[in-house]
């Protein structure tokens, strides 16, 4: 028969390997942070969502309220559909509430943040955001500088 | 002539080692099969396999953890040589959890694993072999498929993936140990960033596939060259070292093979 000792490590080994695979999940991938509870879905279109990916987060004031579950192109509108998943404690943003993309950093990941309005009224699941501010795209930006560079060269010479 | 006569000799020696490369590999096949399908008596002596357990999983266990220890504080020292130069050395952590998950806890853990477990249960069979002792174990009527060699693949399969999950833990934590305590970076960014970026899903669980597969090959690699050695002790030391060999060089072309498969957008 089989040592009692030898069970034992055995027994150890398993539950060794089950608690560093615990350990790998709470405390280094993003398991904590799957919204376990209730969540409500809202939308918000886009003209540019620029970097924006599915599970990007949803913020406002710089708390995490939820993340980004869907994003579609709408071609009879032309513009980006992002539908976003917000947890069901965070139910009190006003109908006026406006949605911004926004980057973390100058080059860091973007993500939408919410800026409450001053309605009475709340957002409910489905509803869509009207107010929305499209990202910054960073060529854009460049070429709209050297385009107003250029108009400031042109009516210094006119003067 | 004789050049013609030297030069078809090149060409049966080809075709003989092709063909002889394929039958084993058709053996193999089917010695595979055999193996799991002998898995299922497993279920009446469970106790096969816990012992196994103990010589295939519990001894590697020591080499495991000390090889990830050392992997995580090297990849977080040169991480952080790497990263500070852009003002980034904040991302070590994230940077030493995804390639300990992705690939280097699957991969390493594997080829440790073909070199100390491996090599050991293609020694153990295949001495086996060579004294006799599966021939008798027929003779009394005992499978030694079921009783010496699904035991060890099954407790090899049950090992691979505990292993380099304990591989990937122990590497972060060294990482943290150099980066945190000795270079002094921010605990707090240094385990928040990873939970940020990496995914249960896409990195944890993808890595652990890799290890199961792993885990398969290099377990089957180990007991097919036990099990189809050359009888004699030069037919052993052989087949043990290519036991090493090949499915070393399996795990290897394998994970470019899952990577491409799990990663790639």
């Amino acid at each position: 028969m089989i040592s009692r000792k030898i069970e034992i490590l055995v027994g150890l080994f398993v539950a060794a390997g089950i608690a560093a695979f615990f350990m790998l999940a709470m405390s280094v991938s993003n398991m904590s942070s799957y919204s376990s509870g209730e969540s409500y879905e809202i939308k918000a279109r886009f003209d540019n969502i620029g970097g924006l990916k599915v599970r990007s987060p949803v913020s406002a004031g710089g708390v995490t309220i939820g993340r980004v579950s869907d994003i579609q192109y709408n071609s009879e509108s032309y513009e980006a559909e992002v539908s976003m998943r917000i947890e069901a404690k965070y139910n009190k943003f006003p109908v006026d509430t406006a949605a911004s993309i926004l980057t973390s950093g100058l080059l860091g990941e973007q993500f939408i943040g919410f800026e409450p309005g001053a309605e009475d009224e709340f957002l409910q699941s489905g509803d869509v955001i009207d107010l929305t501010q499209s990202a910054l795209v960073l060529e854009q930006i460049i070429g709209q500088f050297l385009y107003s560079m250029s108009d400031n060269d042109d009516t210094g010479d006119a003067e | 002539m004789n050049l013609l006569n030297r030069f078809i000799d090149r060409l049966q020696q080809t075709g003989a080692a092709t063909i002889h490369s394929f039958r084993r590999l058709g053996r193999a096949s089917v010695f595979l099969l055999e193996v799991i399908s002998s898995c299922v008596s497993l279920f009446v002596r469970p106790m096969l396999v816990v012992k196994q357990l103990y010589s295939v999983g519990v001894q590697t266990l020591i080499i495991i953890v000390v090889a990830g220890l050392f992997v995580g504080m090297v990849m977080a020292l040169q991480s952080y040589y790497a990263l500070v130069d852009f003002g980034a050395e904040d991302s070590v952590g994230v940077m030493v959890a995804l390639s300990l998950l992705r690939e280097l806890g699957p991969v390493v853990t594997a080829l440790l694993f073909a070199g100390r477990a491996g090599s050991a249960l293609t020694a153990e069979i295949g001495l086996m072999k060579a004294t006799e002792q599966l021939s008798g174990m027929e003779m009394m009527a005992v499978n030694p498929m079921q009783r010496i060699v699904a035991p060890r693949f099954m407790a090899g399969v049950i090992s691979m993936p505990l292993l380099a999950t304990i591989f990937s833990a122990v590497g972060v934590m060294g990482a943290y140990l150099v980066a945190v305590q000795l270079l002094g970076l921010d605990s707090g960014s240094f385990w928040s960033q990873p939970q940020n970026k990496v995914d249960l899903h896409l990195d944890l669980y993808n890595g652990i596939i890799k290890s199961v597969v792993f885990g398969v090959v290099a377990t089957w690699i180990a007991v097919f060259e036990g099990y189809d050695c050359i009888p004699t002790s030069e037919g052993l030391g052989q087949a043990t070292t290519r036991t090493v060999v090949h499915s070393s060089l399996a795990i290897l072309f394998l994970d470019f093979v899952l990577t491409a498969l799990m990663f790639a957008k």
